[in-house]
């Protein structure tokens, strides 16, 4: 798609400035700026307790990072109030991506949300988990045809657990983190390291459809 | 220079006590928030589980090399605090490594694991991580003002700096402690203690709500599990601080876990009731209330 119309954020083009004893200095923000090694797959520990173990402990501690996007963030809110209690299972909310373990995408992306869905997704250390609600994340719901977002979330970053509804409820929203929790339990949730091996379909797929694409490919 | 190895095996051992009695009182102070609204809560034994995680997470960067010692600076502010501070009076075994000044080189070891955590903080580079950091130190500058004054208060009473003399000063009854005999430098201590253990009140430094989430912005993995570890070791450490210099010390354990639960729970209780301060709000909270109450309590003795 070359006749795209590239739009490039001022702030991170290349530019020269003078540095204090009068010499120019080139600065190329996203060169500079940010750290543009590939993500790396983790091997879990070979010894098999240890990894029941960790993995154990990864299922009743999950951090959420708070990501509200579309309506289904309106539901989040009410897990953390007397009548859902999310805390009883574990779960809390971080307010940064380092240390938040689970990603819940709550309902449609669209294409500029995806973006910064993306980045906070691969600040996330690994292991890291993707709960996506709603069915916008599954087939695009009821924006399918919708010009600016995503249908299948699938193709965009792995995704551990769908929790179907148009919103789900906050039960519903339980009830998936108890699947998660079972599926982290069996060594099954490895999304960060499919990210690591897939990494030229996930980001062939973003570039596709994210037109200013004015990050590097990777942002740790 | 002979090395007393069993002392030093009690001292590690008292620590292990701490770390454990430390997080246990972390989960119990949020399952009490919990309780208070109406929340069932999390599990008491949850810090220890966040701790494995964290301790169990796969893949970790670095900022730099401040980046590293930013948390291993604060642990040993943590440890710092514990290992020169009498534990149980009149014990040789678990009065740690207690010697002749050791308020000052406590005193010093408080400073100590900010700046630490503010150099690692900056090297972070997140701008939340900046504000929250000095927002910190401004804040932690004032409290010690306060808090000093009523150390030295407490110390030209006794005529000494060591806090195994203080301690034992204060032997025979509730009468002899030095809250009953020195009030005003009592209360200004406990009202500065509000400002170190970043309870509600002033926990603006780091309040999720405000500035995500301060000076761990950039921290995670095995470097948020070391800050969750000096957590534990440090507030419980700075309660058995204010056991001894005002509560009379301990003369076993239950009496010293008794003590330091209910100094504990004194910010616990105090920032579940009232709403936390702006910044420049704590600030001149510090140098008014606070101030004029320890420096009372110098010219009380």
């Amino acid at each position: 798609m070359e006749d795209k119309k590239t739009f490039i954020d001022p702030d991170l083009t290349k530019r020269t400035v003078i540095g204090p004893n009068g010499e120019d200095i080139t600065v190329d923000p996203i060169q500079d700026y940010f750290c543009d090694a590939l993500p790396k797959k983790h091997e879990p520990k070979r010894a098999k307790i240890f990894e029941n173990f960790f993995n154990w402990a990864r299922a009743e501690s999950i951090w959420v990072l708070g990501f509200g996007t579309g309506c289904g963030s309106i539901e989040l809110y009410p897990l953390l109030t007397p009548r859902f209690d999310a805390y009883r299972f574990g779960v809390q909310m971080r307010p940064t991506p380092r240390q938040a373990n689970l990603m819940i995408i709550s309902g449609y992306l669209s294409v500029k949300t995806l973006k910064r869905a993306i980045r906070s997704y691969e600040q996330m250390q690994n292991p890291k988990f993707v709960m996506a609600l709603g069915s916008c994340t599954i087939n695009g719901g009821m924006y399918f045809d919708s010009y600016n977002t995503i249908n299948r979330l699938d193709k965009y970053m792995p995704v551990d657990v769908y929790v179907a509804g148009c919103m789900p409820r906050p039960e519903a929203i339980l009830a998936g983190f108890e699947a998660l929790k079972k599926r982290i339990k069996a060594g099954k949730a490895e999304g960060a390291n499919l990210y690591a091996e897939n990494f030229e379909t996930y980001k062939a797929n973003q570039k596709k459809i994210i037109r200013d694409w004015n990050m590097p490919d990777y942002n740790w | 220079m002979s090395i007393d190895w069993i002392k030093l095996l009690f001292t590690l051992l008292g620590l292990f006590i701490v770390l454990n009695y430390g997080l246990l009182q972390y989960g119990l102070i949020r399952r009490i928030t919990a309780r208070i609204g109406k929340r069932i809560g999390m599990p008491v034994y949850q810090p220890y589980i966040d701790l494995v995680k964290n301790y169990a997470m796969r893949s970790q960067i670095t900022h730099g090399v401040m980046f590293y010692f930013g948390p291993v600076f604060r642990l040993v502010g943590g440890v710092g605090i514990f290992m020169f501070m009498p534990l149980i009076y009149g014990s040789y075994y678990w009065s740690n490594y207690s010697f002749a000044g050791d308020v000052i080189l406590i005193m010093y070891f408080m400073f100590f694991g900010m700046l630490g955590m503010a150099l690692g903080a900056s090297e972070g580079g997140h701008p939340y991580s900046f504000i929250g950091i000095s927002r910190g130190l401004s804040q932690f500058t004032t409290v010690e003002v306060p808090f000093t004054l009523a150390v030295i208060a407490v110390a030209v009473q006794h005529h000494s700096f060591s806090l195994t003399e203080i301690v034992a000063g204060q032997q025979g009854g509730i009468m002899h402690w030095n809250i009953m005999t020195n009030p005003f430098a009592g209360i200004a201590a406990m009202l500065a203690f509000l400002g170190m253990m970043m309870a509600s009140p002033f926990n603006v430094v780091q309040a999720p709500q405000e500035i995500p989430i301060g000076p761990p912005t950039e921290y995670h993995g095995t470097y948020l599990g070391l800050l969750q570890t000096n957590r534990a070791i440090l507030y419980v450490s700075e309660s058995i601080l204010m056991v001894n210099l005002f509560f009379g010390g301990a003369t076993n354990w239950v009496e010293l876990i008794v003590k330091s639960f209910c100094v504990f729970f004194w910010p616990v209780f105090v920032g579940l009731v009232f709403p936390r301060f702006r910044i420049d709000q704590s600030i001149p909270w510090f140098l008014k209330i606070p101030l004029i109450l320890s420096i009372i309590g110098i010219f009380m003795v």
